[in-house]
C-alpha cells in the first residue's frame, strides 16, 4: 500500500520546513557571533572614528582568559567576570600606552589611519603574547546550559545560541540607553560628531577615548566567553572573528551598534542559506557579493549615519 | 677607543674562526640535521611536537655517544606553516648551515614549495607531511614519513564495505590538505564499490556546519559520512553532527588524531571512526605488534620530557630522525648521495608509524597494516582490530 499523494506531499512539506528552519538556525548561530563582535567595533568607531583591529583579540582574550581561570579551579561565573575585567584593563592599557600618546602628540596628533595601524600592531602583539603565555592549543568552554539541543519543528538549536542572542539584545538596549541617557554616552557621541567643539564645551576627549576602549574590550571579552562553547577558542581565533565582526559592522553601518547587529545576522543567514540552497562551496562568495552590493548602493552601510553637513 | 676595541675584538674572533676552520678536519664534525617546521601559526599542533621530538632525541643520542662517533646537531627554523618562509629557511639550511639531511616540512604546502630547492641542492629530504603527492611521482631526493591521505581513505572504505555501507557523503574544508583528501575519496570510491552521493565544503575558519550536515542528512542514499580535515573545525563538525541527532556512521581522516579533537567536540566525537598511527593506541596493541615497543618507548620519553600528551605528529619527526641517522650509519658517512641511497634501501625499519620498507618506487615505505582503525569511545581511542 503506497502512501497517498497528499500525505507524501505533507511529509515533504514538513521536511522542507524543518530544513529551512535548520538553515535559519545555523545562520542565526554564526550571525549572532558576528554581530556581538561587530558591536565592539561600532563603539570605538563612534567615539573616535578609529577602527580597532585589535577587537578580535579582545574576543580571543575573553575566551582564553576564562579557560585559563577555569582550569585554575575558579567557578565559571567568576572566571568569566575576571576575564572581562582583565580584558577591559588590557583595552584601557592599549589606549593609554599605544593609541593616546600618538593621538595627542605635541604638535598635532597622528591621523586616524596611523591610529588604525597602531591597533593592527597591537593585535599582533596581543596574539603573540597569548600564544606564548597561554599556549597554542584550542580549548572549549563548557556550554552554559548543557549540550542538549532544543527541538523546534524538527530543527535543532544549540542552547548556547540563546545566551549569545540574549547578550546581543542586552548590549543593544544597554548601549542605546548609554548613548541617549548618560552623560558619558552623550559626551562620547558629541566627541565623534565634532571633536573640537566637544573639547571647547569642556568634554575631556582623552577620557572619552579611554572609556570607549575599556567598554569595547569588555564587550569583546563577553562575546569571546559566550561564543567559546560554539566556536572553540584559540590564541588566533581573533583574526577570523575580528574579520567577520568587521564585515558585520561595515555592512550595518560603522558606528551604529544596532547596524552591526543587523549586519551580523544578515551576513550569517545569507551564508547559511547560500550553503543550504545553492552550494556550500559558494557560501562565502554569496556573502561577499552581498557586502559589495550593499556598500555600492549605500556606502554608509544599511544603518549608517547619512553624511550630512549643516552649514 | 670603542671603535678600536671592537675592531680588535673583530680581528681576534676572525683569527679564532680561521683557526677553528683549519682545526676542523682534525676533529669529528657534527652531523647536522636541518628542519623547518610550523612551530607557531595555525599548523603549530604539527610543528610544535615535531620540534620538541627532534630536540629531545638529539640530546638522547648525543648522551649515548652520537652516531659514527660524531655528535648530532639539530637546527630548527620556525616556518609558521608558510610556504614562502619554508623556502627561505630551506635555502638557509642548505647554503649557510650546510646541513647533511633535512627532516621537516610539517605541511604539504611547505614541503612541495621546497622540492625544487632540494632537487637543485641534491640533499636528502624527509618530509613529515601527509599528502600522497609528495612522493607520487617519486622524486629522487624526497621521502616522507606519515601515512598518506589515500591510505586513510582506503582504510575507511574497507571498513565501510565490511559494514555493507556503500553510499558515502564527503564533508571537508577548502584547504589544501582537505582538498587532497577529498580528491582521493572521490577517486578511490569506484575501486571499493562506494558511491559518493554528497560532497559538502566549509571554510577552515567556519564555526557552524549544521547547514552542510542537514543537507547530507536529507540526501537519499547516504549510509556513511567521511570527513576530510584537521583542527578545531573538525571538532565543531562532530559536535554539530550530535546536535542534529544524526546516527549515520561517521569516519574522519587521520588529521583529527589528537585529544584536542575529542575534547573540542563536547561528546560529539563518540562513535567516530578514524584511521590513526599505532602511536595513539600503543597500550592497546597486541603483544606481537612490531610498533608496540617503539611506540611505548617514544611515548614514555616524550611525556617525561615535556609533561604533555603525545600526538601522532611528533611520532613522524621521531621516525624521520631515526631513518636519517640509520641511513648515515649504513652509509658510513654524511656523503649526500650515499645517504640518499641508504634511505632508499631502508628495510624493516621499525618506527612508531609503522615498519618502513623503502624502494626506488616507494619513498614512503608504509603499508596499510600499520595504520590502525580506532573508534572514539568514552572520550578516548579504542582499537578496533
Amino acid at each position: 500500500m503506497t502512501k497517498s499523494a497528499a500525505v507524501r506531499h505533507a511529509e515533504l512539506g514538513t521536511a522542507s520546513v524543518a530544513e529551512f528552519l535548520q538553515f535559519l538556525f545555523s545562520g542565526i548561530t554564526v550571525g549572532a557571533i558576528y554581530a556581538l563582535v561587530g558591536v565592539g567595533f561600532a563603539i570605538i568607531y563612534s567615539a573616535s572614528n578609529v577602527i580597532n583591529f585589535a577587537q578580535g583579540e579582545f574576543v580571543m582574550l575573553g575566551g582564553m582568559a576564562t579557560m585559563f581561570l577555569l582550569s585554575g579551579g575558579e567557578p565559571l561565573w567568576l572566571a568569566a567576570l575576571l576575564a572581562i575585567v582583565i580584558t577591559a584593563a588590557i583595552g584601557l592599557a592599549l589606549n593609554k600606552f599605544a593609541v593616546e600618546p600618538a593621538a595627542h602628540r605635541r604638535g598635532g596628533g597622528a591621523s586616524v589611519v596611523t591610529l588604525i595601524i597602531i591597533t593592527i600592531g597591537a593585535s599582533i602583539f596581543i596574539r603573540g603574547a597569548a600564544e606564548v603565555l597561554l599556549g597554542k592549543d584550542s580549548h572549549r568552554l563548557p556550554a552554559f546550559s548543557g549540550d542538549q539541543p532544543i527541538d523546534i519543528f524538527g530543527a535543532k538549536l544549540d542552547p548556547q545560541v540563546l545566551w549569545v542572542l540574549g547578550a546581543l539584545a542586552l548590549a543593544v538596549v544597554g548601549l542605546r540607553w548609554f548613548f541617549a541617557r548618560t552623560r558619558l554616552g552623550k559626551a562620547m557621541l558629541a566627541t565623534s560628531c565634532n571633536r573640537l567643539a566637544a573639547e571647547l564645551v569642556g568634554i575631556d576627549v582623552r577620557m572619552i577615548l579611554l572609556a570607549s576602549f575599556g567598554l569595547s574590550a569588555a564587550l569583546g571579552a563577553l562575546a569571546g566567553i559566550l561564543t567559546a562553547p560554539i566556536t572553540l577558542t584559540r590564541y588566533d581565533i581573533g583574526i577570523m572573528l575580528g574579520l567577520k565582526g568587521f564585515c558585520a559592522a561595515i555592512l550595518g553601518g560603522l558606528g551604529s551598534p544596532f547596524g552591526a547587529v543587523a549586519g551580523g545576522l544578515l551576513l550569517g543567514i545569507a551564508e547559511a542559506m547560500a550553503a543550504g540552497y545553492l552550494s556550500s562551496a559558494y557560501k562565502d562568495v554569496v556573502a561577499f557579493v552581498i557586502i559589495l552590493a550593499v556598500l555600492f548602493l549605500a556606502p554608509g552601510g544599511l544603518f549608517g549615519a547619512k553624511a550630512t553637513e549643516r552649514v | 677607543m670603542i671603535a678600536r676595541l671592537s675592531r680588535r675584538a673583530l680581528l681576534g674572533s676572525a683569527i679564532a674562526a680561521g683557526a677553528a676552520m683549519i682545526a676542523a678536519p682534525a676533529m669529528a664534525q657534527n652531523i647536522k640535521i636541518g628542519a623547518f617546521l610550523a612551530v607557531t601559526g595555525p599548523a603549530s599542533f604539527l610543528g610544535d611536537p615535531e620540534a620538541k621530538t627532534l630536540k629531545l632525541y638529539a640530546e638522547k643520542i648525543n648522551s649515548a655517544g652520537g652516531v659514527l662517533g660524531r655528535k648530532i646537531e639539530v637546527i630548527v627554523y620556525d616556518s609558521a606553516g608558510d610556504a614562502k618562509q619554508a623556502t627561505t629557511f630551506a635555502k638557509r639550511l642548505i647554503e649557510d648551515d650546510k646541513v647533511d639531511v633535512i627532516v621537516g616540512g610539517s605541511t604539504t604546502g611547505e614541503t612541495m614549495a621546497v622540492v625544487p630547492l632540494i632537487d637543485e641542492a641534491r640533499i636528502p629530504f624527509i618530509s613529515l607531511a601527509g599528502a600522497s603527492v609528495i612522493v607520487e611521482p617519486v622524486k629522487k631526493w624526497v621521502f616522507k614519513m606519515p601515512h598518506s591521505d589515500r591510505m586513510a581513505v582506503e582504510k575507511a572504505y574497507i571498513d565501510m564495505k565490511k559494514r555493507n555501507l556503500s553510499g558515502v557523503a564527503i564533508i571537508g574544508g577548502s584547504g589544501g590538505f582537505d582538498q587532497s583528501c577529498r580528491k582521493e575519496a572521490q577517486a578511490l570510491a569506484p575501486k571499493y564499490g562506494m558511491k559518493v552521493v554528497a560532497d559538502e565544503t566549509y571554510a577552515p575558519t567556519d564555526t557552524d556546519m549544521t547547514t552542510q550536515l542537514t543537507k547530507i542528512k536529507n540526501t537519499a542514499g547516504v549510509q556513511a559520512i567521511f570527513g576530510c580535515g584537521f583542527g578545531s573545525v573538525t571538532s565543531i563538525t562532530a559536535r554539530n553532527y550530535k546536535q542534529l541527532g544524526m546516527s549515520t556512521p561517521f569516519y574522519f581522516n587521520h588529521g583529527v588524531g589528537s585529544q584536542q579533537f575529542i575534547d573540542g567536540a563536547g561528546g560529539g566525537a563518540e562513535g567516530v571512526r578514524v584511521p590513526v598511527a599505532a602511536l595513539l593506541v600503543a597500550e592497546q596493541l597486541p603483544a606481537g605488534d612490531p610498533q608496540k615497543k617503539a611506540a611505548l618507548d617514544y611515548g614514555a620519553a616524550y611525556k617525561t620530557a615535556y609533561k604533555e600528551p603525545i600526538s601522532t605528529f611528533g611520532g613522524h619527526a621521531y621516525d624521520g630522525l631515526q631513518i636519517a641517522l640509520d641511513a648515515i650509519k649504513r652509509a658510513g658517512s654524511t656523503d649526500k648521495a650515499k645517504v640518499r641511497d641508504a634511505i632508499e634501501q631502508t628495510k624493516n625499519h621499525v618506527g612508531v608509524d609503522g615498519t618502513y620498507n623503502m624502494t626506488p618506487a616507494d619513498h614512503m615505505g608504509l603499508t596499510l597494516e600499520s595504520f590502525k582503525l580506532v573508534e572514539i569511545r568514552n572520550n578516548t581511542w579504542k582499537l578496533l582490530e
